[in-house]
């Protein structure tokens, strides 16, 4: 069999095999591979996964393909010619060339399509620290108001919803600053609604994980890692820590859930009243907190990125003890 | 006050004395007195702690103090490094007196003594790694005998988490040195038609402080543990009790070995080429090796400075680490990750060489394209410094950055892409014979697919959302590092073991060990990739109850791989020991230096050094020239053809 035969042999089974796995991926793996489609990251990240997926499979059955190939037609079991050696048998210039520009132009590619996803998509759902450059409209604006304590949020309004995310050993807890800044553990969102999250941790370096939101930031000490999502779909998410945190780090998980925007009115008002009582001993809310100088007994308090930067901002209505 | 005469010449001070290395019992140096020295230092460093830092206990009223650990630890690597024998050399210089002559011991014991033979190194590295790996691998069947059942524990979450950092940091120290140590240190002077190493004082120092490292490392256990993971994270590190002095420690002592090891062979490689030795003639597995000393050289540094950084913040208090006094754990985050992603291909890199290096052998065509292999190694170790941020695109650094680490670390494949050109353009009509090297070489070839491509998927910002931090990445690093370099580690054991050792490893035994290595780690593996995409964290003790099925079948499969490397030792005593096939000279036909020297090779290796007159790959060439001259009548043949009949 000649050269071109086996080259030909192998392309006519590669394009076979890789047209049918791809369209079968495309249509039937697809839809349903993670993150799903609970808001708009979560359907972009999915949609980036499936394009990944349909260059990467072709790629797999490739090389795959001419391995077995070379394992049945090739075998000294087989016996077959000689090798035949010298220059022709060391480098192949069109080989060469072809093989350098086809894996250049899928890899630049891929940057490209993924740089376009990523800015496009506002960050993709992933952290983007305390400076966000991919914000969507309107989120610096109610980042802003929230930390002034002016933020509001009601349904049908469009506004951005501030939440922020407190990690620490080892559990999750949010505080909503448009709702007064109450502290809850339950993670509750309107629908149809723009999410900006705030992750920071009280000790150690954590990982926000809500899963089927497509969001993932972590959660640094005295750092404000800002990630956006908006959410398309009710229903019900996972939150896992994605970031060793110590011995509990398996068990720090929670459910959170997206709910109609009246709902989470309903929600957000209720329990920012039940907890009014609770919140007066909570710090002011601010993006990052520190343990104070009485230690472990103590409250926390604003890192001073609120300026003036004074004692009473710090305590606010309490004093430090002596 | 009188002046001590000084010794002329090595051989005046020695001619009156015997070399300390053959010395007989208790007068020489060995295994046994570096570790008295080893003890009796760390208790002196543990005194010393608790001298001059009583008052600074680590916990409060635990009577635990974390200067006192850190310093028994280090004069603990001082009295094993004096006790073997390593520091005599630089002593005697310090002390103005002419250095014993170092002679080796014909016997088995040398292989417990400070030798500067680089093929004793060699086996010993052999005998080091697989004692690594061996306690690594034992770790791994507790991880995964946990995660058979997500509410049913068989240890409690401290241990488990002590046991998956142990494992992760020991597999990784051990991988940095499973094919530099044993066969970069056996091999390199032979291919490249030298008689020794370059600094061999260094290379011995290099292994006995890695076994150093090993020990301290594994010394956090009775510390305690450390629950950070291989990756040490601040504040976790910070907050983390002595065992972490360990891991901090440990990773400086072994980044010293690193360091020495990847100097010496780049220096080596540089400048002990035979003559006609040219950089097109050089074999690819010493391209390999040369790429990753250059990455063990540069980038383990980083590594040192960092463990040290974490080492003060523990012992004398400083912050380098500790946000709220002014430190930063990105700090650490930055340095780790800069040596980490190099290291990467340190691990990676040389498995590429032994394939390399193999495939031509046993398809019996050249190498093809072989100046496109020696430039993507080169490539990806330069581009290796490039991307280390792609760890961090969740951790809320500057994301301008990410466009750039994308794209850079999507670059990589590139030059990783020709290592498969490489090797399907050798494969391309050749005549395969599948001995057991072959299978596992082949072997890396599909593994190495699988961890490259799902790399392009965590390069991706937007899927990274989601596959980082999870059983997906844990998956693909398994699929890189394990798939390929310790399928290619055992493709050059299998190949390179009868150079070595002289003996054939039996070929029954061997495909079994292939198969079932090959079947049941694509079994344990794969599966994590869907377990990731589903939703689990790694490192964690319990899990979602759906994904109890998949974690069961790749814990019954981990457990079965972990069988296959007991095939695997138990092939290597039955070859070596039990029943012992003397191998011939030359088993595979292969046309490499290294296998034209006598067997078992002689202590300097060539009578003369060759002079090179062409590159090892000229198979199936009718007129190809002698690969050497050996001197005398001596020439290399080049073997034209094979029967394809096999060996073994």
């Amino acid at each position: 069999m000649n050269e071109t035969h086996h080259l030909r042999r192998m392309t006519i089974i590669w394009i076979v095999l890789s047209v049918a796995a791809d369209l079968l991926f495309w249509f039937l793996v697809g839809p349903h591979v993670p993150p799903g489609r609970m808001t708009d990251m979560a359907t972009s990240n999915q949609f980036d996964f499936n394009v990944l997926f349909v260059i990467a499979i072709p790629v797999l059955i490739g090389v795959w393909i001419y391995l077995a190939y070379a394992i049945a037609v090739w075998s000294a079991k087989r016996g077959g010619p000689e090798p035949v050696g010298g220059e022709a048998a060391r480098t192949n210039r069109t080989a060469q060339v072809a093989w350098i520009t086809i894996t250049s132009v899928v890899v630049i590619f891929l940057a490209g399509f993924g740089t376009v996803e990523l800015v496009v998509n506002h960050g993709s759902g992933g952290g983007e620290g305390p400076n966000p450059v991919w914000s969507p409209s309107g989120a610096i604006k109610a980042e802003t108001a929230a930390l002034a304590g002016t933020g509001t949020w009601s349904p049908n309004s469009n506004q951005v919803l501030p939440v922020q995310v407190i990690a620490q050993q080892w559990k999750f807890t949010y505080r909503y600053p448009t709702f007064g800044g109450f502290e809850t553990s339950q993670l509750v969102l309107p629908v149809n609604t723009t999410i900006a999250f705030n992750v920071t941790s009280l000790d150690v370096i954590h990982s926000f994980w809500a899963y089927q939101l497509s969001v993932k930031a972590d959660a640094n000490p005295q750092i404000n890692d800002v990630a956006y999502t908006t959410t398309d779909q009710i229903g019900r998410f996972t939150v896992r820590c994605s970031e060793l945190c110590g011995i509990w780090h398996g068990s720090m998980y929670n459910y959170g859930s997206v709910v109609t925007q009246q709902k989470f009115m309903q929600w957000a008002q209720s329990t920012e009243a039940a907890n009014a009582a609770n919140t007066k001993f909570l710090p002011p809310f601010a993006w990052t907190y520190v343990p104070d100088a009485n230690g472990a007994a103590g409250g926390y308090y604003p890192d001073g990125s609120a300026t003036p930067y004074s004692t009473a901002e710090i305590y606010g209505s309490k004093q430090p003890a002596s | 006050m009188t002046e001590r005469p000084l010794a002329t010449t090595g051989e005046a001070s020695t001619a009156s004395r015997t070399p300390w290395t053959q010395r007989p019992g208790w007068m020489s140096q060995h295994l046994g007195t570096a570790i008295i020295g080893g003890v009796l230092g760390y208790l002196f460093g543990h005194w010393l702690g608790n001298a001059i830092s009583g008052n600074y206990a680590y916990i409060v009223n635990s009577g635990q103090n974390s200067t006192a650990d850190a310093l028994a630890l280090i004069f603990g690597v001082v009295g094993w490094l004096l006790g073997i024998g390593a520091l005599n050399y630089p002593l005697a210089k310090l002390a103005g007196r002419q250095p014993e002559k170092e002679t080796e011991l014909n016997h088995w014991s040398k292989y417990f003594r400070y030798s500067t033979n680089h093929k004793t190194v060699g086996l010993q590295y052999v005998v080091g790694v697989l004692l690594f790996m061996f306690t690594g691998g034992l770790l791994a069947m507790a991880i995964r005998t946990e995660l058979l059942n997500p509410t049913t524990h068989y240890f409690s979450a401290d241990t488990y988490i002590k046991i998956v950092s142990e494992h992760g940091t020991i597999m990784m120290m051990m991988a940095t040195s499973i094919v530099v140590g044993p066969l970069g240190n056996y091999l390199v002077p032979l291919m490249i038609g030298s008689r020794r190493m370059a600094f061999p004082r260094i290379e011995a120092f290099s292994f006995w402080i890695f076994v150093a490292g090993y020990m301290v490392i594994f010394s956090a256990l009775p510390y305690g543990g450390f629950p950070t993971g291989w990756t040490g994270y601040a504040p976790l590190q910070t907050q983390a009790g002595p065992g972490m002095v360990s891991y901090l420690f440990g990773f400086a002592v072994i980044g010293m070995g690193m360091m020495a090891a990847g100097f010496n062979i780049a220096v080596t490689i540089i400048n002990y080429r035979a003559p006609g030795m040219t950089w097109s003639r050089l074999p690819i597995f010493v391209w390999s090796i040369l790429a990753t000393a250059a990455l063990l050289t540069l980038a383990t540094p980083t590594l040192f400075a960092a463990g040290l950084f974490g080492l003060l913040d523990k012992t004398a208090q400083t912050a380098f680490y500790v946000t709220e006094h002014g430190g930063s754990s990105y700090l650490w985050e930055n340095l780790f990750w800069f040596f980490g992603h190099p290291e990467v291909y340190i691990m990676a890199l040389p498995g590429f060489g032994i394939v390399g290096e193999i495939l031509p052998v046993f398809t019996r065509k050249p190498l093809f394209a072989y100046k496109v292999g020696a430039a993507g190694m080169i490539g990806v170790s330069l581009l290796s410094f490039f991307v280390w941020q792609h760890h961090l695109f969740q951790s809320g650094i500057n994301p301008d950055m990410r466009p750039l680490f994308m794209l850079t670390t999507e670059l990589i494949s590139i030059p990783t892409g020709f290592i498969y050109l490489v090797g399907m353009g050798t494969l391309y009509k050749a005549k395969i014979r599948f001995e057991i090297p072959m299978l596992f070489a082949m072997a890396l070839y599909f593994n190495f697919l699988i961890g490259g491509v799902t790399g392009v998927f965590l390069s991706d910002v937007p899927v990274n959302v989601t596959v980082h931090g999870g059983f997906f990445v844990l998956s693909h690093f398994h699929y890189t590092i394990m798939g390929g370099l310790l399928f290619a580690f055992m493709a050059g054991l299998y190949y390179w073991l009868p150079k070595m050792t002289g003996r054939m490893m039996n070929k029954k035994i061997g495909l079994w060990h292939f198969w079932t290595m090959f079947i049941f780690f694509n079994l344990t593996f794969f599966p994590m990739f869907i377990i990731g995409l589903l939703g689990q964290p790694r490192r964690v003790f319990t899990y979602a109850k759906n994904l109890q099925g998949l974690n069961d079948f790749s814990s019954v499969s981990a457990f079965l791989l972990g069988f296959s490397f007991l095939i695997f030792f138990f092939n290597l005593v039955w070859s070596l020991y039990i029943n012992p096939q003397k191998a011939p000279a030359n088993p595979w036909e292969s046309l490499g230096l290294e296998w034209q020297t006598a067997n078992p090779v002689p202590p300097y290796n060539f009578e003369r050094i060759p002079v090179i007159l062409t590159d090892p790959y000229h198979y199936s060439e009718a007129s190809a020239p002698a690969v050497a001259d050996l001197g005398g009548d001596e020439r290399v043949p080049a073997v034209s053809s094979h029967d394809g009949s096999g060996v073994a």
